[in-house]
């Protein structure tokens, strides 16, 4: 009961953690959207839309987001081989995402231009690099965490991590709902 | 049992998120509408995607009272509306009533004002 309680107190911890995140992203979003026309005869947004591969980014993330479900269920169900082979997959799968990012952001670069280049870019730039950043730090997570998971077993510890971990990657994907929506679609508009 | 429902939570909302995503990419690539109504409609089925993977994903506001992850959440989100359309509103008003580049120019030729 004692173990119970503290535990509740990490996660409410972690929770109260993640709402702050999500007040910074908010304040990167309010920037972006006050400054996404000032281009200064820069790359627009409407160019650097590619919308086949940022609708094929979603859905990767949002896999990856139920595919951690997927690892959680198994947790639940004390199903070790497949808890470590969905936490797997999902790495891989957040790794195709950032490197879709990162393919993005080197085309844009290698037209010449850059966050120097407009108060536009660089709100784009800091805003999905952001969450860019926040995707790569959760892949660290994951590997360390597996390779915990490998070899000290599930320990109480342990498990409490992967539930930890798999708020972080839902919250993440929330966040990319709305980068989504609201820095990529609706430059289409 | 509740195992079993659980799985079916993140077969839930995995099915929603992905009939919201498609349907908004759908909308904004085909332009079904026009500027303003599509915009309310992409935001609206964004939030909806947010309410679906928070309650199926996330699990919120499933826990025992007192719901503080709930709390924590709506008092963070109030803040969030503040910041957020506060800036726009502001930042906008201010973009509307900045005095347009010839009439500076015309006012800096006048007065004979040099950048």
């Amino acid at each position: 009961m004692e173990k119970h309680n503290s535990d509740d107190k990490v996660f409410f911890g972690f929770w109260v953690y993640l709402m702050t995140d999500l007040l910074m992203f908010a304040v990167l979003f309010a920037t972006f959207a006050v400054l996404r026309n000032n281009t200064f005869g820069g790359i627009t947004i409407r160019e650097i839309f590619d919308p086949p591969a940022v609708l094929t980014e979603t859905l990767i993330l949002l896999t990856s987001s139920f595919v951690m479900g997927l690892a959680i269920v198994s947790l639940n169900y004390k199903k070790k081989f497949f808890t470590i082979f969905f936490l797997i997959l999902t790495f891989i799968l957040g790794l195709m995402f950032l490197e879709m990012e990162f393919s993005e952001f080197i085309h844009i670069i290698e037209q010449g231009y850059s966050w120097q280049t407009s108060a536009f870019l660089s709100s784009f730039f800091t805003l999905v690099g952001t969450h860019g950043l926040h995707i790569a730090v959760g892949l660290i997570w994951m590997g360390i965490l597996v390779a915990q998971l490998l070899r000290r077993g599930f320990t109480t510890g342990n498990l409490r991590k992967v539930r930890l971990l798999s708020m972080f990657w839902h919250f993440l994907d929330i966040v990319w709902i709305f980068i989504f929506t609201i820095v990529y679609l609706m430059s289409g508009i | 049992m509740k195992k079993l429902s659980q799985l079916k939570s993140y077969l839930i909302g995995f099915i929603l998120s992905l009939l919201f995503t498609a349907t908004s990419y759908l909308l904004v690539v085909n332009q079904i509408f026009s500027g303003g109504i599509l915009i309310t409609v992409i935001l609206g089925l964004g939030i909806l995607q947010l309410l679906v993977q928070l309650v199926f994903f996330l699990h919120l506001g499933q826990e025992s009272k007192p719901r503080w992850h709930l709390i924590f959440f709506i008092s963070t989100v109030f803040i969030i509306l503040i910041v957020v359309v506060g800036s726009i509103w502001i930042m906008d008003n201010l973009n509307y009533n900045m005095v347009p580049q010839e009439i500076n120019t015309y006012i800096m030729e006048k007065e004979m004002i040099y950048k």
